[in-house]
């Protein structure tokens, strides 16, 4: 039933018709909306039986849930930004441990300069860990996928992270559908841990693993994730029969039928990428895209098809590595291997810049045109970078970059 | 397997105890104990961290009928009980990280009341893993008063990592960052923490300092802890041949000379105040107890004593009088 609801309310409720039973918490923008709904789902009685444990760090959250998972209980916790880099190393323990924690990325930029809004920094930061990631398109997406991710998660005893843009999904307000009880009753069974701390039958689980045996035991980690490559479409075609809608997919093609430019992105950008796409097929341009819903594990055949019949490549990236360009497309260009095609990197949207239509469209055309950079940053002040390049080239204590830019923003010209 | 247990007639003071009623023997004295960690791990000869664990957890194992959980943080006693495929626990056992195991064992102890059951919780670590990485961690844990007992085994180094200084090393110690150059060579005075003062001051239902000097007290404290729900603190003194440079029959005389000569006093506290402190029996100056040491060798190489073995005197006094603990004068 469709509702007006704020999606990060929506997820909430979604998590709650999954039955976690131990849920941590720690505030952090923009994914906080989550969590203060579902400590009221579990004051109220909605969602019970559950333990709320309000944390005193990221690290704490992920560790509590670890220790639960551990114990035999479905766990969930959400985090963003300097937060998942605060956990990080509770990040990769859970992964190499097997297990099956559901953890929600309000995707956000990692600073300094400390910013609160959307880009996909910090997931790409912890691509990685050994954690599934799956990135939400939209805001029915969102929920959606924290379905999938707790069936996913316990079935191959492996962590999943739900990408989900801050500010950009999880504050958007808009009619959304959060599956039934029963839907997600019939879809998402019990847990059954494949191991558990039980005085009966005493396991040592997180013990030291030498070099004899540690390659085998990352290769199993790898080798899960591919499992995943078979079982997420499966999984999404069941859920969709259960809700009504088809929902989660490695990817989600878009016109790519004779499509000679071919856009890659991953998250809430997607929407707008199509529309540009629209617009430019109705002005005669041979252009698609694909939207990556699984980026770890990264559907490298799955993309490889979809890009069979292109002529070039052009991702938009929401992270920089700096020194390089952008995680995605170095990933994308593994699905190109042997094909001598462009692959354009634009970098757009970082800290949450809007990525408008406006800007898209004569990138895409460039594009189409073989007159893109290999490397572009979409709306970058050019003149600004100049005059700041300028003033650290004067002297030696320039002051902070990042005021300097703001500050020269701010005056008329 | 767990080994079969065998005794050995050895001191009055340590497993021995034949001449006492049976229902006050200790755990250790008893073929039943759980032998929690059993024999065969690969602790170094005289290990003070060993034997505290085992007590310690022993008599939870008593206290809990076997009904127990242990969550360990990295160090000294996660990896001489380790590694795979070998392992030295006998009961259900969970290592993350090095310093978060106060929050692992508050998950464990959701999910087990969660699922409606009676088990309990240990989470324990080194003083590197309690005191210094693992102390947010721990705090969040006191401060909700999560049902977990933390047990901090404290050899007052980082030991696993080859003897570095850490919160809990002591005044003039050597240590591999803090050596023995310049004329004030070792750890640095006006530094450090006491973590049972800070567990108190989260007032904790229950917060008590041991040592394996004296098994009695150890497993008294212990077996109290798991009569408490909530959060709750035992700090264990373990002396350790390696880092402290003594030899590797006289742990248990460090550990009792360390009481003797007030730098580490015993006492429990309950709800944030200090309920029973235990005197001294025979007090010891504290050359005593830092001559057999090599970590504090320093202080006796020159001709005339160094001056700070008066100030460590102080600061052991000073113990003294704060828990009240003097002894006949």
């Amino acid at each position: 039933m469709l509702k007006q609801l704020e999606c990060s309310r929506a997820i909430a409720e979604t998590i709650a018709r999954c039955r976690p039973q131990v849920v941590c918490a720690y505030p952090i923008t923009p994914q906080t909306h989550i969590v203060e709904a579902l400590s009221e789902l579990v004051r109220d009685g909605s969602l019970s039986p559950c333990e709320y444990i309000n944390v005193e760090s990221e690290t704490s959250a992920l560790s509590v849930a670890l220790g639960a998972s551990a114990t035999g209980a479905r766990a969930y916790t959400a985090t963003a930004s300097q937060g998942a880099l605060h956990m990080a190393e509770v990040i990769y323990n859970v992964a190499g441990l097997g297990l099956p924690v559901v953890m929600t990325l309000g995707n956000r930029a990692v600073g300094a300069p400390i910013n609160i809004w959307n880009d996909h920094s910090d997931a790409m930061a912890l691509k990685d860990a050994g954690w599934i990631q799956l990135f939400a398109r939209d805001a029915q997406e969102s929920l959606d996928l924290h379905v999938l991710a707790f069936r996913l998660a316990e079935e191959l005893s492996v962590p999943v992270m739900v990408c989900v843009d801050g500010f950009v999904l999880t504050h958007s307000v808009e009619p959304l559908d959060v599956p039934s009880q029963e839907a997600v009753d019939r879809f998402l069974p019990p847990y059954q841990p494949v191991q558990v701390l039980d005085p009966a039958d005493p396991v040592s689980i997180g013990a030291m693993v030498g070099p004899e045996a540690f390659t085998e035991v990352r290769y199993l980690a790898h080798h899960k994730q591919l499992q995943v490559l078979t079982r997420l479409p499966e999984l999404a075609a069941e859920l969709a029969q259960l809700i009504g809608r088809p929902s989660g997919a490695l990817l989600h093609p878009y016109r790519l039928d004779g499509a000679e430019t071919i856009v890659v992105a991953m998250g809430s950008v997607t929407g707008t990428i199509e529309v540009a796409i629209d617009e430019l097929r109705a002005a005669g341009l041979a252009i698609g895209a694909v939207a990556l819903c699984a980026f770890r594990p990264f559907p490298l055949a799955a993309l490889a098809e979809a890009l069979a019949d292109a002529r070039r490549v052009v991702v938009i990236e929401r992270n920089l590595a700096p020194g390089l360009g952008g995680a995605l497309a170095s990933n994308v260009r593994m699905a190109l291997r042997g094909r001598a095609i462009p692959v354009h990197t634009v970098i757009a949207g970082l800290g949450g810049r809007p990525v408008t239509r406006a800007a898209l469209r004569p990138v895409f055309e460039s594009a189409a045109r073989d007159a893109l950079d290999d490397l572009v940053f979409l709306d970058l002040d050019n003149a600004a970078i100049d005059r700041e390049l300028a003033r650290s080239g004067e002297r030696r204590r320039s002051g902070p970059a990042a005021e300097n830019l703001l500050r020269d923003a701010r005056r008329p010209r | 397997m767990s080994q079969t247990v065998r005794f050995y007639q050895t001191a009055t003071f340590t497993v021995g105890n034949r001449l006492l009623d049976p229902a006050r023997r200790t755990v250790q004295a008893s073929a039943e104990r759980a032998n929690a960690i059993t024999s065969g791990h690969r602790a170094c000869q005289g290990c003070g961290e060993a034997l505290g664990a085992r007590y310690v957890l022993d008599a939870a194992m008593r206290a809990t009928g076997g009904d127990l959980v242990a969550v360990n943080a990295t160090g000294c006693l996660e990896v001489f009980t380790t590694p795979s495929p070998q392992t030295a626990w006998q009961l259900p056992w969970l290592h993350s990280l090095f310093g978060n195991a106060a929050a692992v064992a508050t998950g464990v102890a959701a999910a087990l009341r969660v699922q409606g059951k009676r088990t309990r919780v240990i989470a324990q670590g080194g003083d590197g893993g309690t005191t210094d990485i693992g102390f947010g961690c721990l705090s969040g844990m006191f401060e909700r008063n999560d049902d977990v007992l933390y047990v901090c085994y404290d050899n007052e180094g980082y030991m696993n990592t080859g003897v570095q200084r850490s919160s809990a090393t002591p005044p003039a110690a050597r240590t591999a960052t803090t050596p023995v150059i310049g004329p004030e060579g070792g750890n640095v005075f006006g530094t450090g923490k006491s973590l049972p003062l800070i567990a108190m001051a989260h007032r904790l239902p229950y917060v008590a300092t041991a040592t394996v000097a004296d098994l009695h007290d150890l497993e008294a404290k212990v077996t109290r802890a798991m009569t408490v729900h909530g959060a709750r603190y035992l700090h264990v003194l373990v002396p350790c041949p390696l880092g402290w440079g003594h030899p590797t029959d006289e742990t248990i005389q460090m550990s009792r000379l360390a009481i003797e000569c007030g730098v580490f006093p015993v006492f429990e506290a309950v709800n944030g105040e200090v309920e029973r402190a235990t005197p001294i029996r025979r007090r010891q100056p504290i050359e005593a107890y830092l001559r057999p040491q090599k970590r504090f060798a320093h202080l006796f190489a020159g001709d005339a004593v160094d001056p700070r073995v008066a100030r460590l005197q102080a600061l052991a006094d000073d113990n003294i009088r704060r828990f009240g603990i003097g002894g006949p004068p």
